[in-house]
């Protein structure tokens, strides 16, 4: 264990604090990564990659700022960011899950392609995984891609296709193989979003909003080499996503950030003038809350450590999702308790929906428990946790009556 | 930088667990704590023959001079293992204490006593860790009078360091005239918590030296916080460990029970809970010794956080084993009363989340 910085280190905290004083003023609102980036995102998002304060350790080639791979690097710039209340750039599906999918399976074509104008927030991607008929059972998706004179014909329909209603393209699991098992006939394609075909219908959540979508695919063209690894390896390129999916999910610097945020609303004086923070059975909701959030935090730091040193972290790496996304809502919980009567005030609609406190926590109370299900429910987390994470035997299969799949 | 443990830790930790599961079968371990002294001369010895008595004083005191973060794995091992040793107080809070407050005489004439495993302290706050109980003691022109109970490491201890309420400390012989100590029995029968009555009696010294002697008896807290933070992150990975084994073997409708969701949901929700505490614990041992603007509050967050995860864990792995779990005889029990000792000694988790707020400076102390 060593977490002292290096004189390296100590100038880069510096250098970002500073960073962070300058230019706070022109940063967007943290959060959000439920809409298309505007203006001002983007511009963030520039400043940030041009300080390399964003896909640092992302080679040039591919449009990142190319510093070697440094743990403490990375540590010290979420901290400071998170620690501001300070916007770290994009986390979208496309920054998130797919560039880090391309970089580990991607052809070299690929990643020069794509990685650059996804990072810069020039093109969003949505993700083409979970259809009416297979939802935690996503293996058995049946979305079908038949080749035909150089491309793959899509037929068939996604559901839960979040920001699909403004994104460019599309990262989609579909059966390319029939005649193999399950899980061995699935392949991982790339589609244009404007292809001819393809029809996005908006799907209003509990939120009032219309994040997800479900996606249609009629006779859908797409050349054979949008694809990410071969013909059948779907499945396991799927799983990389997944796995990158569920470390977003479960995002220590995303519930510090909260935290934070709740701890500067419970130092504002209230009508009697009196501060939350200074009512212990309010303090001590959130210190509670604190404790587990340093605690997802420093698993965060180890697990980062061992990816460095290239250790399987097991285990550690397979509860992160579930952790990070149960303790997110009751973070969200808490804020909607300190707002209290006067957080009932709900315009989600329009772009300055998420402008609003009490609107955007009550979105992020609402969605949070879609996270909670998204990317692996809670229950299929459980399993996993249980079957790969401690070796406890599967459910045995159940008898499936005659006619059924 | 690396967030992590070194080779020779790993080693460290596997030598000690190999020692402690080849001493103590539930037989032993039974037999042992049969008493309720915490202690077995034998099991001492061994300890001592691995390096436990020295671990934290210099080596030029005749210790190995290792770190917090040492002393953390070591008490997680013993927390696995139930063992029946003085440890928290004995080994790491009274070399703490002569680190914070003592003179450079006072070091030389103890550190080496502590490190050879024939002192062994017995150590207790008088209001300023949380403890509850009576605490009230006086010093005049140099004697010692009062009550204080609850000193941890209690049991066949030759000493006790008692914190008076301005943090300075007196180290009291356990035969001295004037002293009569209660030996508690506690729910934890591996472990014993001592009373003191004393009629003015004569310290052999006083840890006064540091400039703050309350911050310098925080740091002694501090440390014991860990300590008890990681006894429980043991005891509770030891039943979570013997869930998970009982599941896997256990049939029931003709399945292993662990196939169904029901029980594996439990041991996926224990390892949830548990598996972040490993690092925050490896954490707070290391600000200890590095990081001494956060020391405190970590301190007090993991020993509050390991308090409220160790309960459930408790619960959960003693459901596991269904009528089992609630017999004597699979001695589960001993782990579920380590946790429960833990949770109280040095302040519950109300108070250590207090103490991190003030730490913080949210609030005046």
């Amino acid at each position: 264990m060593d977490l002292t910085l290096t004189e390296k280190h100590r100038a880069l905290r510096d250098e970002v604090l500073a960073f962070i004083e300058k230019y706070r003023g022109v940063a967007p609102s943290p959060g959000g990564g439920r809409k298309r980036p505007d203006a001002k995102v983007l511009e963030w998002q520039k400043l940030l990659l041009e300080h390399g304060y964003f896909a640092r350790s992302i080679a040039r080639e591919y449009g990142g700022f190319g510093a070697p791979q440094d743990l403490i690097e990375q540590a010290i710039i979420a901290d400071a960011f998170s620690r501001a209340g300070v916007s770290p750039g994009i986390h979208n599906q496309g920054i998130s899950m797919l560039v880090p999918t391309l970089l580990e399976v991607g052809t070299e074509e690929q990643k020069r392609r794509w990685v650059g104008p996804t990072i810069r927030g020039d093109i969003i991607w949505c993700q083409g995984y979970s259809e009416p008929g297979s939802g935690s059972d996503l293996a058995a998706a049946k979305t079908r891609a038949a080749v035909d004179d150089g491309h793959f014909v899509i037929n068939g329909q996604k559901i839960w296709t979040s920001s699909a209603h403004y994104a460019d393209m599309m990262f989609l699991l579909c059966r390319t193989e029939p005649e193999q098992s399950k899980h061995a006939g699935l392949s991982y394609l790339l589609v244009p979003m404007n292809t001819p075909g393809i029809e996005v219908r908006p799907l209003r959540t509990m939120t009032g909003r219309a994040e997800f979508n479900e996606t249609f695919f009629t006779d859908v063209r797409v050349p054979v080499d949008q694809i990410v690894m071969s013909r059948g390896q779907g499945w396991h390129v799927a799983n990389i996503t997944l796995k990158y999916e569920r470390l977003l999910l479960g995002d220590p610097n995303k519930l510090q950030q909260r935290l934070e945020a709740i701890r500067r609303m419970m130092t504002q004086p209230g009508p009697d003038g009196s501060r939350l923070l200074d009512r212990a059975e309010w303090r001590d909701r959130l210190l509670q809350l604190q404790g587990e959030v340093m605690a997802g935090r420093h698993h965060n730091l180890r697990l980062l450590s061992e990816q460095a040193e290239g250790v399987d972290s097991g285990l550690g790496r397979l509860i992160v999702k579930y952790h990070g996304t149960m303790l997110g809502h009751r973070l969200a919980s808490l804020a909607l308790d300190v707002l209290g009567s006067a957080g009932l005030h709900y315009e989600p609609q329009g772009e300055t929906g998420e402008d609003d406190t009490a609107t955007t926590w009550q979105i992020d109370y609402m969605y949070d428990i879609g996270l909670i299900i998204g990317g692996g429910s809670s229950n299929i987390q459980k399993n996993i946790i249980g079957e790969r994470g401690l070796g406890l035997p599967r459910e045995p299969k159940a008898a499936v009556p005659a006619g059924g799949n | 930088m690396r967030f992590g443990l070194t080779e020779d830790q790993g080693l460290f930790d596997r030598s000690l667990r190999a020692f402690l599961s080849d001493r103590l079968s539930l037989e032993t371990l039974r037999r042992l704590a049969e008493p309720g002294t915490g202690f077995d001369a034998d099991l001492w010895r061994g300890l001592g023959g691995i390096g436990l008595h020295g671990l934290l004083v210099p080596e030029e005191h005749g210790g190995s001079g290792l770190s917090m973060l040492d002393a953390a794995l070591a008490a997680e091992a013993l927390g696995y293992y139930a063992a029946p040793a003085p440890f928290a107080a004995a080994l790491v809070m009274a070399v703490q204490a002569f680190h914070s407050a003592g003179d450079a005489g006072q070091q030389n004439e103890w550190l080496p006593r502590i490190a050879a495993g024939e002192v062994r302290i017995s150590l207790g706050f008088a209001g300023l860790a949380g403890q509850t109980g009576r605490a009230a003691l006086r010093l005049d022109g140099g004697r010692l009078s009062g009550a204080l109970d609850g000193l941890m490491d209690g049991g066949e201890a030759t000493h006790f360091l008692a914190y008076l309420p301005d943090g300075r400390a007196a180290l009291l012989e356990a035969g001295s005239v004037g002293t009569t100590v209660t030996l508690r029995r506690s729910v934890d029968r591996t472990r014993a918590l001592a009373d003191l009555d004393l009629a003015g009696v004569a310290p052999v010294a006083l840890l006064q030296s540091s400039n703050d002697p309350l911050a310098a008896a925080r740091r002694v807290c501090d440390a014991g916080r860990v300590m008890l933070a990681a006894d429980t992150l043991g005891a509770a990975r030891n039943m979570l460990d013997r869930a998970v084994a009982y599941a896997n073997e256990r049939v029931q409708f003709g399945r292993v029970i662990g196939s169904f969701q029901g029980v594996k949901y439990m041991c996926a929700d224990m390892a949830t809970m548990l598996e972040p505490c490993r690092a925050m614990v490896w954490y707070a041992a290391y600000a200890q010794d590095a990081l001494p603007e956060e020391a405190s509050a970590v301190a007090a967050h993991a020993k509050a956080h390991l308090a409220e995860v160790g309960r459930e864990v408790a619960r959960l792995a003693t459901e596991v084993h269904g009528g089992m779990g609630f017999t004597d005889l699979l001695g589960l029990h001993y782990q579920f009363k380590r946790i429960t000792f833990d949770r109280q000694v040095l302040g519950g988790p109300e108070r250590c989340r207090h103490d991190a707020a003030v730490a913080q400076g949210w609030i005046a102390a």
